[in-house]
């Protein structure tokens, strides 16, 4: 019974594995600039500008991140509506952004003070060093780490559930309500579902890497 | 009785026969260098000794314990046979002296505070007692083969093979080693050795043995096999050899 | 601001309740977690077979997985098939399971990387395999894992948070409650933000200095 109930739900559901992946698209380009931003401060900031990036990054590192959406939901809600789906973007792409920030400066770390040295000495200025010197090498040495956060991060998609994006697993959720008795299924199909989602997206962004590598940019692959 | 027999040994890895048929037997007290062309399973063959490595056909017999019967304890064979390698292998987590000693304590069940005492004995046999306390990687590359040494010393062992112990060391350092070997040749140490030291195998060894392409070419005396080769290729290895490493070592 | 302190005070003490219950999860969490990460490490190097499969399966199944959904597979789906356990039991559980899995594969690559010349020179002393385990590649394996291993405390710890979902009342749990209570949520969540914030960098401090203590030159001249 329940199995034909699964199979007449399964378009709702993967339309949640659809709002999950907008969610994590989402979140994830914040975290992307923001990330970046928070590396290039930390690396090349004055005093000021590296200790108040180092503090951004800690917090967001420190905190769980269902506190963070929370606290984005209520603490933004008294001045503007801001709706679930938008504070799990911010709080997760913050958040996110903390972890990739590690990830770019290993990267800008990895190209070496050679090259902003020899970049200054022709004339350039910090600015123009970083954009076309620094960051063009140091994006390739990130792609590596960086896909495994993405791959991660899909996961945490998952988190959304708590201040109520119907995503996946809400979807899934509200399918046992309703069909009461049937949670190891529901769920079971469900982990499935994120399970073959992370396998697709792997193989995705393997792909990916591969075109973009170029001899003498690879990173050692590490991470959750 | 003959301390080690090796009887018409195959072993291959994959399609490749490495060892053809070698039989040969060692006495207690006698000193065996094996050498020969890369490649052509002198390291194989001393595995196969002391069981690290298990040949196809063939037996091997050590102090009347058969190597290659699958129902020996290997490990009561092993604690008899010290083993030296190439790349020193001492474990990494641990003081040298503790190096020397773990042997004696796990497979031996010796009490701890003696098997320290006789691995400082060992340790002052190979000249490294003041440094009982270096991890390995601390040491240089011949200050961690003689603690090999020392470690295969501290199992009081009836036969010790090397596996081209001064291969991996720069030639400043193999002098200490090879010093080592000597004298432990001297002593009475029926020693088994894979090597390309020419000097080291004139000075001590009892039979020099030519191994090439799995089989044993040739085996004499080094006065004669060094000197007047029986067999052409042998002859060829011997001048390649003296090619590439210059006049033997008179000074070994 | 003053008026945040104020609020501090007041809750505080039912926050730090909480907080003592993260820490009873988070302890039995690890403690289990690390134990049954090594079992399947050893399994996925040294079991034969079957036993690989099967770890290998495990690993893969819970780390492609979101934590979220396993800790209600746990509680919701476990008592359809006798298995009833209490909140907190069932979020240590999911929990713990979680970060075997990915403990596992932190020991796996450790021991893997000890150079079988060394596993060589033991077998060749006579030790049997539990010996050269035991004695040679664990010790090694054990000191060798902990930068990447200590990252799974420190997750685990926040991950912890999740547990209120199916009602535990941890941490994130009370600062809930107190959110509706006094309708004064974002102070609450700051408030539960911080204690997590002092946590998570204590903790990163004892693990880096439990490194430093550990630390052993095992650099081994290769060849």
């Amino acid at each position: 019974m329940i199995y034909q109930t699964l199979l007449k739900e399964f378009p709702y559901l993967l339309e949640g594995t659809l709002v999950a992946l907008e969610l994590l698209l989402a979140f994830m380009s914040l975290g992307f600039v923001v990330g970046l931003a928070l590396s290039i401060a930390e690396v090349y900031g004055n005093r000021l500008l590296s200790t108040l990036a180092l503090m951004v990054e800690r917090f967001f590192r420190g905190v769980p991140a269902v506190v963070l959406i929370f606290l984005f939901y209520y603490g933004i809600s008294d001045g503007y509506d801001l709706s679930p789906f938008g504070a799990a973007t911010l709080a997760l792409g913050f958040r996110t952004g903390a972890y990739q920030s590690q990830i770019f400066k290993g990267a800008i770390q990895a190209v070496g003070s050679g090259q902003m040295i020899a970049a200054r000495a022709i004339g350039m200025s910090k600015v123009q060093a970083i954009w076309s010197i620094i960051l063009p090498q140091a994006l390739r040495f990130a792609i590596g780490p960086w896909s495994n956060e993405f791959a991660s991060e899909l996961k945490d998609t998952s988190l959304a559930y708590t201040i109520g994006v119907v995503e996946l697993l809400r979807r899934a959720k509200y399918i046992v309500s309703y069909t009461y008795g049937n949670a190891l299924v529901v769920y079971g199909l469900c982990a499935i579902l994120y399970l073959i989602l992370i396998r697709l997206g792997n193989m995705v962004l393997y792909r990916i890497e591969s075109k973009l590598s170029m001899p003498g940019f690879e990173m050692r692959r590490e991470g959750r | 009785m003959s301390l080690l027999r090796v009887e018409d040994v195959h072993k291959s890895y994959d399609d490749l026969m490495v060892l053809r048929g070698i039989t040969f037997q060692m006495d207690r007290g006698e000193i065996k260098v094996i050498i020969g062309p890369s490649g052509t399973g002198k390291s194989t063959l001393l595995r196969c000794v002391n069981g690290l490595a298990y040949p196809e056909k063939g037996r091997i017999w050590i102090d009347g314990e058969e190597v290659t019967d699958p129902k020996t304890n290997i490990n009561h064979i092993r604690s008899k046979v010290g083993f030296v390698f190439q790349s020193f292998n001492l474990f990494a987590h641990l003081t040298a002296l503790d190096n020397v000693a773990i042997g004696p304590v796990k497979v031996k069940g010796m009490k701890k505070s003696e098997a320290r005492l006789l691995a400082m004995e060992e340790l002052r046999r190979v000249g490294l007692e003041d440094k009982a306390d270096a991890y390995p990687a601390e040491l240089s590359g011949g200050q961690q083969q003689r603690v090999s040494i020392a470690r295969a010393l501290a199992m009081n062992p009836k036969l010790i093979l090397f596996d081209e112990p001064t291969s991996a060391l720069d030639p400043e350092l193999m002098g200490e080693v090879l010093k080592v070997m000597m004298d432990l040749a001297k002593e009475g140490m029926t020693m088994l050795v894979v090597s390309h030291e020419i000097g080291f195998a004139r000075a001590v060894a009892d039979e020099i043995l030519f191994l090439d392409e799995g089989k044993i070419i040739e085996k004499g005396h080094p006065s004669e096999l060094l000197t007047n080769p029986a067999n052409k290729r042998t002859k060829e290895f011997l001048h390649q050899i003296i090619e590439l490493y210059g006049e033997e070592r008179e000074k070994v | 601001m003053t008026e945040f302190f104020e609020f501090a005070r007041t809750y505080l003490p039912v926050l730090l309740e909480g907080t003592a219950l993260t820490l009873q999860m988070w302890a039995w969490c690890i403690l289990g977690g690390t134990v049954f990460g090594l079992l399947l490490a050893l399994g996925r190097v040294y079991g034969n077979r079957p036993i690989y499969a099967l770890s290998t399966g495990y690993v893969e199944l819970f780390r492609g997985t979101p934590m979220l959904v396993q800790v209600l597979f746990v509680y919701f789906g476990l008592p359809e098939i006798g298995i009833l356990l209490s909140p907190i039991a069932a979020a240590s559980i999911a929990l713990a399971m979680n970060t075997a899995a990915y403990q596992a594969e932190y020991f796996r690559g450790a021991i893997q990387s000890i150079e079988t010349g060394q596993v060589e020179a033991a077998r060749a002393l006579g030790m049997t395999q539990i010996q050269v385990i035991s004695n040679i590649i664990l010790p090694q394996a054990l000191r060798m894992v902990i930068p990447q291993w200590s990252n799974e405390p420190i997750l685990l710890l926040k991950y912890s948070s999740i547990a209120f979902v199916i009602g535990v009342p941890e941490l994130m749990a009370r600062a809930q409650m107190i959110g509706y209570s006094t309708f004064r949520f974002f102070d609450a969540f700051l408030l539960a933000a911080l204690i997590y914030l002092i946590l998570t960098t204590a903790l990163a401090q004892g693990l880096d200095r439990l490194e430093r203590k550990v630390r052993v030159p095992t650099m081994q001249i290769q060849r």
